[in-house]
């Protein structure tokens, strides 16, 4: 059966206080495990604070041409939240004038905003060092209109960063959709053959895999391994880096979480693999997340939860600086997602 | 006392066997750290191999932790089923070599 959004669905899940009411009751409300805050606090890091911006992330827009099972965006098809013009250009403003070394754009599927190639041909005059695009593979075989996106990534020097759970059709199918695979695995074929993924190539192709269940990433190197070594076997395929993402507890993957009876025992599993060391390096220090209508937030995750940055701007079109930079990060137990482990964050294991 | 012999949550206090003996305790759990390591076979290849034992040993607990491990390590379903087949068939192997012995007694007895 095919998967709808939460929002479609009318799922109380769907909304955000609901999700934050779950991850705030139960086994870390009667003291089971400890909040995020607690914890932190066991090491001096609370409250965590926002260092020197390195990475703008921006969030064009929740629509996407798949429904994944995992989803923390809750993106499909049905989903209409998309950025302006008028809102790119406020973040224009911003990107022309940042020290950020890094411009990550996401979404949903950020090649359906109508106003994505304009934004990129734009963005990639301000000369930042690294301009990520999040791509979800299966866009480019999508529809003709896309077939040639490998094309206008490479004349703009993007730096395409794609999901791929597995090197396997089930595992990956599974999770993203049937016939997802097969789409990605040609999708991969095309952009090898514009010059992404290939050794020493500048053009930077990087995979991005999170687990297809309740479990945690395995060893980032170890993966990226086994990813390398299957995918030229099987369809010679290459590209350069695997970011190993571990699943945070909200949106899809919560509600998976919930009705599969795994969200305790996975809340045991981040609590348990909790480690300090990451804490150090969490990306909502060093990144500000950018929201479809122009709003901003400690990192992706804090946006789908509603949570605003704690400080006096709160939109892109008053960005300050200096306001932002050691602003308390706002926190809850999903962070725990980002601190197990190797930890985890947009560019893969941080610790 | 716990109604059933084995509670899955359980597993999470298996550190705790250390509270009444830390020495050898901390002994076995390094040891076991240690075999797990990536060396000669690789962690993922120790892994499967676990798993597979832990079918043959029967226990609930290794086979939980074993079947989550794997699955971190980004083993598939099939390469898993085919472990535990490894396992049971030197489990079945074991039982009928004996048959050989059976035959040799009934040879003495009755040949």
């Amino acid at each position: 059966m095919a998967i709808k959004s939460l929002k479609k669905r009318e799922s109380d899940l769907a909304k955000s206080n609901k999700q934050l009411e779950i991850l705030s009751n139960g086994i870390f409300k009667n003291g089971e495990l400890p909040t995020f805050k607690d914890k932190i606090a066991e090491t001096n890091q609370f409250p965590l604070k926002a260092k020197k911006l390195e990475i703008l992330q921006i969030n064009v827009g929740y629509m996407c041409n798949q429904v994944c099972e995992h989803c923390h965006v809750d993106a499909g098809p049905d989903r209409k939240e998309i950025m302006t013009r008028e809102t790119m250009k406020q973040c224009l403003e911003v990107i022309k004038n940042t020290e950020a070394h890094t411009l990550d754009l996401t979404g949903g599927a950020p090649e359906m905003n109508p106003d994505f190639r304009w934004f990129v041909e734009e963005a990639s005059k301000a000369g930042i060092k690294d301009f990520i695009v999040r791509s979800n593979l299966t866009i480019i075989r999508a529809n003709k209109k896309y077939y040639d996106l490998p094309e206008f990534f490479k004349k703009h020097n993007v730096h395409v960063v794609s999901s791929m759970p597995h090197w396997t059709r089930g595992k990956t199918d599974k999770q993203r959709g049937d016939g997802v695979f097969d789409k990605s695995i040609k999708a991969l074929q095309e952009l090898n053959t514009v010059g992404y993924g290939i050794p020493d190539s500048n053009l930077r192709l990087d995979l991005v895999y999170n687990p297809s269940g309740a479990f945690l990433p395995g060893d980032q190197a170890s993966m990226e391994k086994d990813f390398k070594k299957a995918l030229m076997e099987d369809f010679g395929i290459q590209f350069h880096n695997l970011f190993a993402i571990t699943n945070l507890p909200i949106a899809r993957f919560l509600d998976y979480l919930i009705a599969s009876e795994n969200y305790e025992d996975y809340m045991y599993q981040l609590v348990e693999a909790y480690n300090p060391a990451a804490v150090a390096n969490v990306m909502c220090t060093n990144t500000l997340s950018v929201s479809w209508d122009g709003y901003l937030y400690d990192c992706d995750f804090n946006q789908m939860l509603e949570l605003p940055v704690n400080s006096k701007v709160k939109h892109i079109s008053e960005y300050n600086k200096d306001l932002l930079e050691g602003r308390n990060i706002v926190i809850s137990q999903h962070c725990y997602g980002c601190t197990a482990g190797a930890g985890s964050s947009c560019q893969g294991s941080v610790a | 006392m716990s109604k059933t012999y084995y509670d899955p949550a359980d597993l999470r206090k298996f550190g705790n066997i250390t509270e009444w003996d830390e020495e050898l305790g901390n002994k076995f759990f390094d040891y076991y750290g240690k075999v797990f390591e990536e060396g000669a076979l690789t962690a993922r290849e120790k892994s499967l191999i676990a798993l597979a034992v832990a079918h043959t040993e029967q226990c609930p607990y290794c086979i939980d932790a074993y079947t989550k491990d794997t699955l971190q390590r980004g083993v598939t379903k099939e390469e898993m089923m085919e472990a535990i087949h490894v396992g049971a068939a030197i489990k079945s192997g074991a039982t009928l070599v004996h048959g050989v012995q059976m035959m040799n007694k009934v040879n003495k007895l009755d040949g």
